[in-house]
């Protein structure tokens, strides 16, 4: 897939900047702060069925999330992504633990709160039977300062379908559509659950686009994804959460930094190549830093010089006799800090 | 219109406009709220209209006296000659109700053979006898007038348009909103919502607000079509028709909430409408009237609040009384909505 985008990193975009220094980070509150949070769903009684344990969606989890930054919670299906930004939104009441919004409480004056941040859940029936214009309208109502009609029916670019039933749209429209409900408030900080699942790659990218003009206006932006190349695209940092846990926290490029070589080199046997290859064969090669077989029989090599480690890869091939299925390097990715991380890959799920 | 004046649109009116958009768009629930009740109304009416009496139909052995056919036909009975076996089967198959067996011998009887379970048989048996007995010249001691009733409002018609309206405006409040408040909240649409800086009542304000809409529609759908069709008179003042439409909708409405409050899916809270509704159209006397079950069943009967709505639209449209005389419906409706709605309130689940 070609990966030349249009979008560009967010730190790049001169009105962030503008914003930053405007902040003194000593007297305003943090967009998002979050202490110990806890969510334990029952477990399920029945007449007709064992019980089933509690569940821990989210288990203790801090985390501080800047004014102006883009945020991400990036993990698999199940994680307790959704759980935490529900809780962060004020739309589930924690276990245990803190929640404060732009240095306010969900207890407080919640409707003023609302006032200030916009949320897209993940998958929202809109009312299918509702044209554009009238949803967007209907969630004007709501706001005391909404965002006239015709500047977001232009920015998530949805003006030729003003008349059109939400239920005619696309996938990629609805979900412009759905971040226009978002942003109908002028809001401080935006809460954007899995906005890209399911969509198209050229969706996918306009989608990419509406979240950098957000930012490009001084907004924060909290976002949950199982995507790595979406939160290495859009996030100033990402949180690395894996069964309802915190498990790193750090930019893109820092997390990556801690993997132990910042290339990766993929490998397949040919099923029937004959002899095979050990862990330590290859563990014991130059420039080798750690070496991963995945459940599918790929081998991947954490590599900081990727061009000693193939060669001497190669080597070791011809020397043995084997023959390879298939043989890639790459630039290490926050997928490999997950999988070094969990064991597991973010898709698993 | 709102952006033209530069004003902020109004979040009870968009809330009620997106409900009335959903309902106006969608063929389906056009035809429950309006051509439903229209339809089951045409049906019963047709089938339960004002006939002439059956036409007596006897059969007749061989030998039965020609005297005595003619005197039955000139009395428009219809007499049909049958052998002893035809006569059997149709007499066991209803298509004669009495049969007429002749005279064993000289100064013998003429028999009358009919099966005495059936209100048919009787009734041929009764309307043979006094045309025979007429003939032969006895005379009737008792003089009596008979006064035959036609004119509107004691037809069957005139007892089943108020027990639809009354059915439709409970079905319409339980599906219009208990429906529509968990569908919402399967699709999430109802947690979006609440993630908007709107206010909750005002939900609950709009989805009554709508059924104030379609209410007036759909009663006068039927009122016009049962005037039309069946001469169905209003006896008895409108505002009392309409304070009991509104008090009975409004009453359904809140027990929907209820029902709605804790259901997690569409399944679940259409079980538990059934659940509600389904006692009632048997009970609460829709199709016939409610006096026909036991003597001790009756107190929970007249608790029921589609019999007060029943009772107060008939009240109304058959028995004419005003805004008084439905006052004890109106007081029934009250003490099934306020609870609910309170309770409902209390318990329901946004998320």
């Amino acid at each position: 897939m070609s990966v030349v985008l249009l979008v560009f990193r967010v730190g790049e975009v001169p009105g962030v900047t503008l914003y930053e220094s405007a902040v003194n980070e000593d007297t305003v509150p943090p967009a998002v702060a979050c202490r110990g949070l806890r969510k334990v769903y029952d477990g399920k009684h029945g007449m007709f069925r064992k019980p089933s344990p509690p569940v821990v969606a989210v288990d203790g989890l801090d985390l501080t999330i800047r004014r102006g930054e883009c945020f991400g919670l990036l993990g698999p299906n199940g994680s307790g992504k959704t759980t935490t930004v529900e809780m962060i939104e004020g739309l589930l009441a924690p276990t245990s633990g803190e929640v404060e919004l732009l240095g306010q409480r969900w207890n407080g004056d919640a409707d003023k709160l609302r006032e200030r941040v916009g949320v897209a859940l993940q998958e929202t029936h809109l009312p299918e039977k509702l044209t554009v214009e009238e949803l967007l309208t209907l969630f004007r109502s709501f706001y005391a300062r909404p965002r006239p009609l015709k500047d977001l029916l232009a920015e998530v670019e949805l003006g030729e379908k003003a008349g059109a039933w939400v239920g005619k749209l696309s996938g990629g429209q609805r979900q412009r559509l759905a971040i226009a409900c978002a942003m109908v408030g002028r809001p401080e900080v935006l809460f954007l659950d899995e906005p890209t699942t399911g969509l198209d790659p050229q969706s996918r990218r306009q989608i990419w686009g509406l979240v950098a003009a957000y930012r490009a206006g001084g907004g924060t932006v909290v976002l949950t994804t199982h995507y790595m190349e979406e939160a290495e695209r859009l996030c100033d940092r990402v949180a690395i959460v894996d069964h309802g846990k915190l498990v790193r926290v750090g930019t893109p490029t820092e997390l990556i930094a801690t993997l132990p070589g910042d290339h990766v080199i993929e490998l397949e046997l040919d099923k029937n190549g004959g002899a095979g290859i050990t862990g330590d064969e290859l563990r014991g090669l130059r420039a080798v830093a750690e070496v991963h077989l995945s459940a599918e029989g790929t081998w991947s090599l954490a590599v900081s010089e990727p061009e000693h480690a193939v060669a001497a890869l190669l080597a070791l091939v011809e020397r043995k006799g084997i023959s390879l299925a298939r043989l890639a390097t790459r630039k290490a990715s926050l997928e490999d800090v997950f999988v070094a991380l969990t064991g597991r890959h973010l898709r698993d799920g | 219109m709102a952006e033209m004046n530069g004003r902020r649109p109004h979040p009870i009116a968009q809330l009620t406009l997106m409900r009335l958009r959903e309902i106006g768009r969608e063929p389906g629930v056009l035809f429950w709220a309006f051509g439903f009740p229209v339809v089951l109304s045409l049906a019963l009416g047709i089938a339960f209209r004002v006939r002439g009496p059956d036409p007596v139909v006897v059969g007749a052995l061989p030998g039965v006296s020609a005297e005595i056919r003619h005197s039955l036909e000139a009395a428009k009975v219809t007499v049909r000659d049958l052998d002893a076996a035809m006569a059997s089967r149709e007499l066991r198959g209803g298509q004669i109700n009495l049969l007429l067996v002749p005279p064993a011998g000289a100064g013998q009887a003429l028999g009358y053979r009919f099966d005495p379970a059936r209100a048919e048989a009787r009734t041929a048996r009764a309307t043979v006898n006094a045309i025979l007995q007429r003939a032969a010249g006895q005379t009737e001691p008792q003089a009596v007038i008979d006064d035959e009733v036609h004119e509107p409002g004691s037809r069957y018609i005139d007892f089943l348009i108020p027990g639809l309206i009354a059915m439709n405006l409970m079905s319409g409040s339980m599906w219009g909103v208990a429906w529509v408040i968990v569908h919402m909240r399967t699709r999430k649409l109802l947690k979006r919502l609440l993630a908007a800086p709107m206010k909750r009542r005002h939900l609950m304000y709009s989805l009554g607000l709508a059924r104030l809409v379609v209410i007036p529609l759909e009663l006068i759908v039927i009122l016009v079509f049962s005037r039309i069709f069946f001469s169905v008179q209003v006896a008895g003042s409108y505002l009392a028709l309409v304070a009991v439409a509104f008090a009975g909708s409004a009453s359904f409405a809140a027990i929907a909430i209820a029902v709605a409050s804790r259901a997690q899916n569409t399944e679940t809270v259409s079980g538990l409408m059934n659940l509600i509704m389904m006692p009632m159209f048997i009970t609460s006397g829709v199709f016939f009237a409610s006096s026909n079950f036991p003597e001790v069943t009756q107190p929970f009967i007249r608790a029921l609040p589609l019999t007060a709505m029943c009772d107060g639209l008939r009240a109304v449209m058959i028995d004419g009384v005003g805004l008084v005389g439905v006052l004890p419906s109106l007081a029934v409706l009250a003490l099934w909505g306020v609870p609910a709605f309170v309770l409902g309130l209390r318990y329901f689940r946004w998320n």
